[in-house]
């Protein structure tokens, strides 16, 4: 068997899957007919779930309908509590990149001069052991005392959730890159600022790289949440805003569009881990 | 002895062992080295060859002792002392002529690109690696990464080379034909040559000298043996020549039982003026760095001299 014909049936039990998944939601959520007799205004009062056996869980129809609208105008504005979905999906993405990108700044340079010097690293070890374990939404509240900005605690929380992961890896593909290349610069007479350029750089990059990519995906775990506490906008204060309105068909479409947003994010570092991946 | 291009005073190497004793792997070892001479280390492993190579070349410091490189003790690693290490260490995010190139730009950092490619793809040449410039070392084969590890070393035009069995992890065939280059090029370049082999044969085809280390802890360096064979030796007809079993079976006498034993058989071995073995037919002369008059070793106490 070759392999595009396996990623042909692949595909094709993907497709059978998700239409027996929305098949069988379908049913599901359904109108069952009329259940009970009433004057046709109270009825109308009742609203579909009491009269026809409705359930209150929308169907796949009703969302796939809401998705659309929701798609022909991702950006419209009309006011605090609405907002189109690319709106709050862009809010959600800034903070992210904002926090995370801080984290990149910090998590790397750090990772490389603990990673270079035994010292540092026993020193720091029991810092890192520590606040590693530390729920990113516990300091929520310290960050809102000190900083006094909901907005900007929000991207601070992504900063601490994501600078872990990556701090780790660097601190670790630093520290073992192999010792032949290091004596190859070293017989080279490779100063110090030279050789983590040309040769721990490249060599760590890929464990660096992975540890970027665990950091983007708890980043965009955590940006949910933070926004459900802090509010005003962002994917996050929609889901709860949209769970307020009872909204469900909402509150779906916002947990499709998270998984599809955090999906690209994860691919994108794929494609940079890819690109900085030498074999051997 | 005036002529001592390379000169190890005395070094020593320790390690801090189980309960605060120390290992002492060799001490007092003195060896010197001729300009343009290719010298062979033999000894079995944990004799601390690769130690002694480590020091030369500057990755590893003698805890005791001194190094001397054309009359200047060394500090360090130095781009005058290029090393082959076994494993190639090629960096494999690089090209064929990144790899070379990144050390011609480490020696001549003000060259521009051009000048450093152009220089970088003479060597590529030499080693017969012309056309393969922009692969990576994952797409080459053993003997091919090999090559681009000795076209590195000679890149920056050092003073010596230092090779840790260079050849080792490569099939028979390929072995040979790398020896060969290098034998030419360190004969056309008047390269001093530093090199560690288990290879008997390899020591025969490629030294001028074969330096004999005892099994460690504790290693000395037994014997120096001067090869007999022409310095235009082919590799043909280099096992017809008269004296090469008689060398070639007092190594390998020397590895087979002498290596052990010598610690113990000579007691008044004096490190600093190590025997110099001739090997000549049918007997065996020795002298002791030429100082000395010559001893001669009869024939029947040295059991591979039956020639």
């Amino acid at each position: 068997m070759t392999t595009s014909s396996l990623r042909l049936r692949a595909g094709l039990v993907s497709i059978a899957l998700l239409a027996a998944f929305l098949g069988v939601w379908h049913l599901a959520t359904r109108s069952t007919g009329t259940v009970a007799t009433m004057s046709p205004e109270y009825a109308k009062l009742m609203g579909l779930t009491a009269t026809q056996g409705k359930s209150a869980m929308p169907g796949p129809l009703d969302v796939g309908a809401k998705l659309w609208e929701h798609l022909r105008r991702p950006f419209y504005d009309n006011g605090p509590n609405d907002k189109g979905l690319g709106i709050q999906l862009g809010y959600s993405i800034a903070r992210v990149g904002m926090g995370y990108l801080l984290a990149v700044l910090v998590a790397i340079p750090l990772g490389f001069l603990i990673g270079m010097s035994p010292l540092l690293s026993k020193a720091l070890d029991p810092f890192i052991q520590v606040l590693k374990p530390i729920s990113p939404l516990a300091w929520m509240p310290l960050a809102l005392y000190t900083i006094k900005d909901s907005s900007i605690s929000a991207i601070f929380v992504i900063f601490i959730c994501s600078i872990w992961p990556m701090l780790l890896n660097t601190v670790f593909g630093v520290a073992s890159v192999r010792k032949e290349w290091i004596n190859v610069a070293r017989t080279l007479e490779v100063g110090t600022l030279r050789r983590a350029f040309t040769v721990i750089l490249p060599a760590a990059a890929p464990t660096i790289l992975t540890g970027m990519r665990i950091s983007i995906g708890i980043a965009w775990l955590v940006i949910v949440a933070a926004e459900m506490l802090v509010g005003g906008t962002g994917i996050g204060y929609f889901v709860w805003n949209e769970w307020n309105n009872l909204s469900i068909t909402n509150v779906i479409i916002a947990i499709l569009l998270i998984g599809v947003v955090g999906m690209l994010l994860d691919q994108i570092l794929a494609r940079f881990t890819r690109m900085v991946t030498f074999p051997e | 002895m005036t002529n001592k291009f390379i000169s190890i005073e005395g070094i020593a190497k320790r390690y801090p062992g189980a309960s605060g004793a120390t290992t002492t792997v060799f001490e007092n070892l003195w060896l010197s080295m001729a300009r343009g001479e290719f010298c062979c280390v033999i000894g079995h492993s944990g004799c601390g060859k690769t130690t002694v190579l480590n020091i030369l070349a500057g990755l590893d410091a003698p805890s005791e002792g001194v190094v001397i490189v054309d009359g200047q003790a060394i500090s360090g690693t130095s781009l005058d002392r290029a090393v082959i290490f076994q494993s190639h260490a090629l960096l494999p995010w690089r090209t064929v002529l990144g790899n070379v190139a990144y050390a011609v730009s480490s020696k001549w950092r003000k060259w521009d690109r051009a000048r450093v490619k152009a220089h970088a793809q003479t060597f590529i040449d030499l080693v017969g690696l012309t056309g393969s410039e922009h692969k990576r070392p994952s797409e080459l084969s053993g003997g091919m990464k090999q090559r681009v590890g000795i076209a590195r070393a000679l890149s920056i035009t050092p003073k010596m080379m230092l090779m840790d069995e260079p050849f080792s992890a490569l099939d028979a065939l390929t072995r040979g034909t790398l020896q060969d280059e290098v034998r030419r090029i360190c004969l056309e370049t008047g390269q001093t040559a530093f090199m560690i082999t288990h290879d008997v044969d390899e020591a025969i085809y490629l030294a001028d000298k074969i330096f004999l280390m005892t099994n460690g802890p504790g290693a000395v360096l037994a014997e120096v043996v001067e090869n007999p064979l022409p310095r235009d030796r082919g590799r043909t007809d280099l096992h017809r020549h008269p004296l090469y079993y008689a060398l070639r079976n007092h190594i390998i006498d020397f590895l087979v039982t002498r290596s052990k034993t010598f610690t113990a058989e000579t007691p008044d071995h004096d490190p600093r003026n190590v025997p110099v073995v001739h090997i000549a037919k049918p007997g065996l002369t020795i002298a002791s760095n030429g100082d000395e008059p010559r001893q001669t070793w009869t024939p029947g106490t040295n059991p591979g001299l039956t020639a």
